[in-house]
């Protein structure tokens, strides 16, 4: 009964509080913090003149377009592109203009450099695909005009520099050339373009810049065909590999006539070495040729010679050469040597002296160098110095100058994979006096203050001073477990094949590892990281032991690769054990047994559908009852057969997305009582699976399908027997389609292409076979089965509510609130396209809103009927804040019933605390324990002096 | 207190006991003086007394019923403010149902305190006694039924299987689209 009573204030309560979620201006930064990235660099463009602040204009993998301070490695601004709008090119033009060419060089943007802010866009027409080439001459003029040339989509544009238009075009598309280089020679206004047509010819085309005409067309043939791209070493030599991959052929095309010249690989280097790869830095007379791990520097001369100049064994990456002072070249050349790496600047003209040789000690979580920037600078004795910017094998990007790192950014968290969460130590006892002195002191200082503030005392600099104690307080970024929950450690993976572990107080990295088992080696040539699981969750009886994660992952593109384990202490950060797989990883279920050790006992579905139990000991068997796999002898490996299977007419049918519930979802009860204390019972079941699927017609673009022909057919399915509990079919609606399953209701979105808007559905479902369970007499004896074991086979019958509503945004991820003991009221959690987090009460998504709810429906709390679903700005969980390049929103539960972490990432990191129903356990961070301090203690004062009052009043009455 | 107390009995050594118990002459060390006759004066006294006693009896019992009928009026004042309290659950609703329930049980934990004032051996209680007690339990009856409208007794199916956590499933099942 209290807890009824319990559930009915707290019913009172919320229907009271219309908005869960809202927060003052002071309050940003206490419970969430935000990290900006921007992911692997691609390209970096040094803007380093004399005035103004030095940066660097980067593009990267996750589409972003950044310029950052050289000084501190800090964001001065940053674009990210959509998704599909990759950069394939970056430059600075007229040294004020950002210019990106994005979207396989169909857009040319130009942006301004110190503020961030788009200039201009344009469209470059064509059609066919084709290499994406962007070159910003220094002085190339057309009418005042700086020209950039774009070569894209079999199309040479010359667009002016100011504005964006196009002042003239090339079409190449019907030459059938690959073009492969577009140069323009600095003394003249002439453009070469030159490229391949077919695998053996090559073409050259001289066009005048200032017109756009075609000035010459010059061909020959090469018996022996060309392998792979062709890089410039000079301004009138190319050089490529011949078909066989054993020659290397330069090609001089200046000239009237065009000549090649073939060099036998092995004749040069003296032995066969393996496959040559040619790396397309530009070396100016230089050209660098890759054979497995030996680097070969070889140099063109006149008339097409090759000359080799160096071989070097641990050379990790080259960056192109740089002219600084009088027409020198220089570039630079990293190696790894001892674990430290060796910064090598080389003047292109003079092999033989290095300029510059620094040797740099590095934390070996960051892997090997991949990319390497070079820029220059004048040092204070008007000698020249170089700055280089490096991108390691983590996607970490580093800034190194004078032979230290100046600034590091870890950008490998803008590509999370998979989340998951650890427990932190127990607070162990026992702490210095000193420290509890000192602490005694600052807790007075920091709680006169607070009553300052509370008490309207505070001057201006107090307040700033109690909002910093506030945002800096040391309690949220203890590595230790708190009476909350809400320190945690978020242990994440990305994509370079790198764990994270961050914690949730602060969001700093507390340890890094690159995942040894997921780094290229000679068995593993293209690793991915695929998943995080808890493996080891230490309890009751293994509390000594420290908990440790599974990092399953894959040893190539496809899925029937082998796959690789990985078991990561998630304390300590260092690897436990390794495991590479014979067999493939399709699909890994976390099952609901613990072996003694609390390890948690894993299933791995490989691509033959067969089985494999982790981990492998003779305890974990015990739990297994198939037979096992054919052909192989593992006593780990079962087989599996069809239990059932639904066929969608693939001509009417397509999956698009599927949704289950989440395996530590709890639920409190089964049942929830309606209005008139009347019962429903929840089908509450963790098989459960909901299918959403969409005609084959509708799933290209927006706008290609009638409403007529497309539909969208959702099922909940039965995963244990294959029973399809519920199907509806939405007519003209289509995907994409985003769907959460929670208890015993799932929520997805769509798009209705009738109205042309989008929708949200909600289907809740019931157990009808438990209805007849609505005796109080019986219930009161206990002769009930409501907490029986059921198994599936048994067919409960069931019924579903559902209805829709039309929702304004489009959304990127859906996700809900999940509680430790899931009392609290839900939320759903909705990424929308503006990269922010939405929080919206399940009570707008309750299939029972009508328009004219009862009185009883009202004291229940629903709703009045609309047609869409409110967006409250309060509600926004992310507040002013953007998420940008939002992939995914994880809820974690604290210890704290009402309280729940959000962690949101993309290319930027959000984490907060929300309180779906407000925090009723516990008191609000605000509130004044000093105040209630003193007014405890004034009481006891109170009662103190008027007892001694009455005392003395009681024994003058006696002497009277 | 106590410790006034312990002065008074302390302070007390001895006393004299002036009242005449006495009432036959020879008895008496001292006669009576003349003209006075005790008999007489016995007899005036007691059938005056009896008279008073008379009247006294009636007067406790009319206040016994009196009193056994008090609780009506707190019945009606009860269910005035209970229905001013209104169905709604909130702290005003639920201080006046227990304190509705409160009273009745305290008044008849102390029904033999409530008519002690009106014992004697000619008054007949047991009717007083059982209306005072009928009323209390009207009143605690009001305030069940209060409690009960509030929805706070549990009648309902609901109130025993809103607590019940969701039935173990004995299937287990895993997977979705093979990662890709």
């Amino acid at each position: 009964m209290d807890i009824r009573v319990f559930l009915l204030l707290l019913l009172v309560l919320v229907s009271s509080v219309e908005h869960g979620f809202s927060l003052y201006e002071d309050q940003v930064g206490l419970m969430d913090w935000h990290q900006r990235y921007i992911g692997k660099v691609k390209h970096a463009v040094f803007h380093t003149q004399k005035t103004g602040r030095k940066r660097v204009v980067v593009s990267t993998e996750e589409n972003v377009v950044a310029s950052l301070d050289l000084r501190h490695g800090e964001i001065f601004w940053r674009h990210v592109l959509g998704t599909n709008d990759a950069v394939d090119a970056v430059d600075i033009a007229l040294g004020k203009y950002v210019i990106t060419l994005s979207s396989e060089g169909s857009i040319l943007r130009a942006w301004n450099l110190p503020d961030g802010q788009m200039v201009w866009e344009s469209f470059l027409q064509g059609s066919n695909p084709s290499k994406s080439l962007l070159s910003v001459p220094i002085n190339l003029k057309v009418d005042k005009d700086n020209v950039i040339l774009v070569f894209s989509k079999g199309f040479l544009h010359a667009v002016s520099s100011i504005d964006g238009d196009v002042l003239w075009d090339k079409d190449f598309s019907a030459e059938s050339i690959e073009v492969q280089q577009i140069l323009q020679p600095p003394e003249s206004y002439v453009i070469y373009a030159v490229g391949f047509v077919g695998s053996s010819q090559f073409d050259v085309y001289q066009i005048n810049a200032k017109s756009g005409e075609l000035l010459k067309h010059k061909s020959a043939a090469f018996p022996d065909g060309f392998y792979g791209e062709v890089l410039l070493v000079s301004s009138d030599m190319l050089v490529s590999l011949d078909a066989t991959r054993s020659n290397l052929v330069t090609i001089s095309f200046r000239k009237e006539e065009i000549s090649f010249s073939k060099t036998h690989i092995s004749y040069l280097v003296g032995e066969s070495l393996g496959i040559p790869v040619i790396l397309p830095s530009k070396l100016s007379g230089i050209l660098a040729v890759k054979f497995n791990t030996l680097l070969v520097f070889i140099r063109v001369k006149s008339e097409g010679k090759l000359e080799v100049v160096d071989k070097i064994a641990n050379a990790a990456a080259v960056s192109d050469a740089l002219s600084f002072s009088e027409g020198q070249q220089a570039f630079a050349l990293v190696e790894h040597v001892d674990g430290k790496i060796l910064l090598t600047v080389k003047l292109s003209h003079d092999w033989n002296s290095d300029f510059l040789k620094e040797s740099i000690a590095m934390d070996h979580q960051w892997g090997l160098v991949q990319k390497v920037f070079i820029n220059t600078y004048i040092r204070t004795d008007r000698s020249h110095g170089f700055r280089v910017l490096i991108v390691m094998e983590d996607h970490s990007l580093l800034l190194l100058q004078q032979g230290e790192i100046v600034w590091s950014r870890e950008e490998g968290l803008a590509s999370i994979i998979d989340v998951t969460t650890s427990e932190l130590p127990v607070e162990k006892k026992g702490v210095s006096v000193a420290k509890v002195e000192q602490n005694l002191f600052e807790w007075l200082k920091g709680h006169v203050l607070k009553l300052k503030g509370t008490l309207m005392l505070a001057s201006p600099e107090d307040i700033a001073v109690i909002q910093d104690m506030r945002l800096k307080s040391s309690e949220k970024s203890k590595m230790t477990r708190d009476h909350n929950g809400f320190r945690k450690l978020l242990i994440v993976l990305t994509r370079a094949g790198k764990l994270y572990a961050l914690h949730t107080g602060d969001g700093r990295v507390i340890w890094s590892l690159l995942l040894p088992s997921l780094r290229k080696s000679g068995s593993c040539k293209h690793p991915t990281g695929l998943s995080v699981y808890q493996w080891q969750v230490p309890h009751h009886h293994a509390m000594d032991e420290n908990p440790s994660v599974l990092v399953a992952g894959r040893c190539g593109p496809h899925w029937d690769a082998p796959g690789v384990l990985s078991f990561v202490d998630t304390y300590t950060g260092k690897e436990l054990n390794a495991l590479g797989l014979t067999h493939s990883v399709a699909q890994v279920i976390p099952l609901p047994f613990t072996d003694s050790t609390e390890q948690h006992l894993h299933l791995l579905i490989d691509s033959d559908q067969c089985a494999h139990l982790y981990p492998r000991t003779s305890e974990a068997i015990g739990h297994a009852l198939r037979s096992n796999c054919i052909g192989v002898v593992d006593e780990y490996c079962f087989n599996s057969s069809d239990l059932w299977s639904i066929v969608f007419p693939s001509e009417s049918e397509k999956i698009i997305a599927t949704a289950t519930r989440k395996l530590n979802e709890v639920v409190h009860t089964q049942a929830k009582v309606i209005a008139d204390q009347d019962v429903m019972f929840k089908y509450i079941s963790k098989n459960l699976l909901f299918v959403a699927t969409i005609a084959p017609k509708a799933s290209g673009e927006f706008g290609k399908p009638t409403p007529e022909e497309s539909w969208l057919v959702v099922y909940l399915i039965d995963t244990v027997t294959g029973r399809i509990l519920h199907r509806m079919t939405h007519h003209g609606s289509q995907g994409p389609v985003h769907a959460v399953l929670s208890e015993n209701w799932v929520v997805y979105h769509y798009f209705n292409l009738r109205a042309h808007r989008y929708e949200m559905s909600v289907i809740e479902i019931y157990d009808l076979s438990r209805a007849e369970n609505k005796d109080v007499w019986k219930l009161l004896v206990g002769k009930h089965n409501l907490t029986s074991p059921i198994s599936l086979y048994s067919r409960p019958e069931a019924m579903t509510k559902s209805q829709s509503y039309f929702f304004t945004q489009s959304v990127k991820a859906l996700a809900v609130t999940s509680t430790a003991k899931g009392i609290t009221s839900k939320q759903l959690l909705i990424g929308t396209i503006g990269d922010q987090v939405l929080a919206l009460d399940k009570r707008y998504l309750d299939p029972r809103r009508s328009v004219n709810p009862t009185q009883a429906e009202k004291e229940e709390g629903i709703i009045p009927l609309s047609d869409s679903l409110p967006i409250i700005p309060q509600s926004y969980v992310t507040h002013a804040l953007k998420v940008e390049g939002l992939r995914g929103i994880v809820t974690l539960p604290t210890k704290l019933e009402s309280t729940t972490l959000v962690f949101a990432h993309g290319v930027d990191l959000f984490l907060t605390r929300i309180a779906p129903s407000r925090t009723y356990d516990s008191l609000t961070e605000d509130f004044s324990y000093a105040l209630l301090l003193l007014t405890i203690v004034a009481l006891i004062a109170a009662i103190f002096v008027t007892w001694v009052l009455s005392e003395k009043k009681e024994l003058q009455e006696k002497w009277r | 207190m106590e410790k006034g107390k312990g002065v008074m009995v302390g302070g007390r050594r001895w006393a004299v006991d002036f009242t005449d118990y006495s009432t036959s002459p020879s008895s008496r060390d001292v006669p009576d003086p003349p003209g006075f006759s005790r008999a007489s004066q016995d007899q005036d006294d007691s059938t005056l007394s009896r008279q008073k006693k008379d009247a006294e009896s009636n007067w406790k019992s009319q206040k016994a019923w009196e009193v056994a009928q008090a609780p009506f009026k707190n019945l009606l004042m009860m269910g005035f403010m209970m229905w001013m309290a209104g169905s709604t659950v909130h702290l005003f609703s639920i201080g006046i149902t227990f304190s509705a329930l409160w009273q009745p049980i305290s008044a008849l934990q102390g029904v033999g305190k409530v008519f002690e004032p009106y014992k004697d051996v000619k008054v007949d209680l047991l009717g007083p006694k059982l209306l005072f007690i009928a009323l209390n339990l009207g009143g605690l009856a009001l305030g069940v039924w209060k409690l009960n409208t509030l929805g706070l007794l549990p009648t309902h199916a609901s109130d025993w299987v809103s607590s019940l956590p969701p039935a173990q499933e004995v299937e287990y099942s895993g997977g979705g689209i093979p990662i890709r």
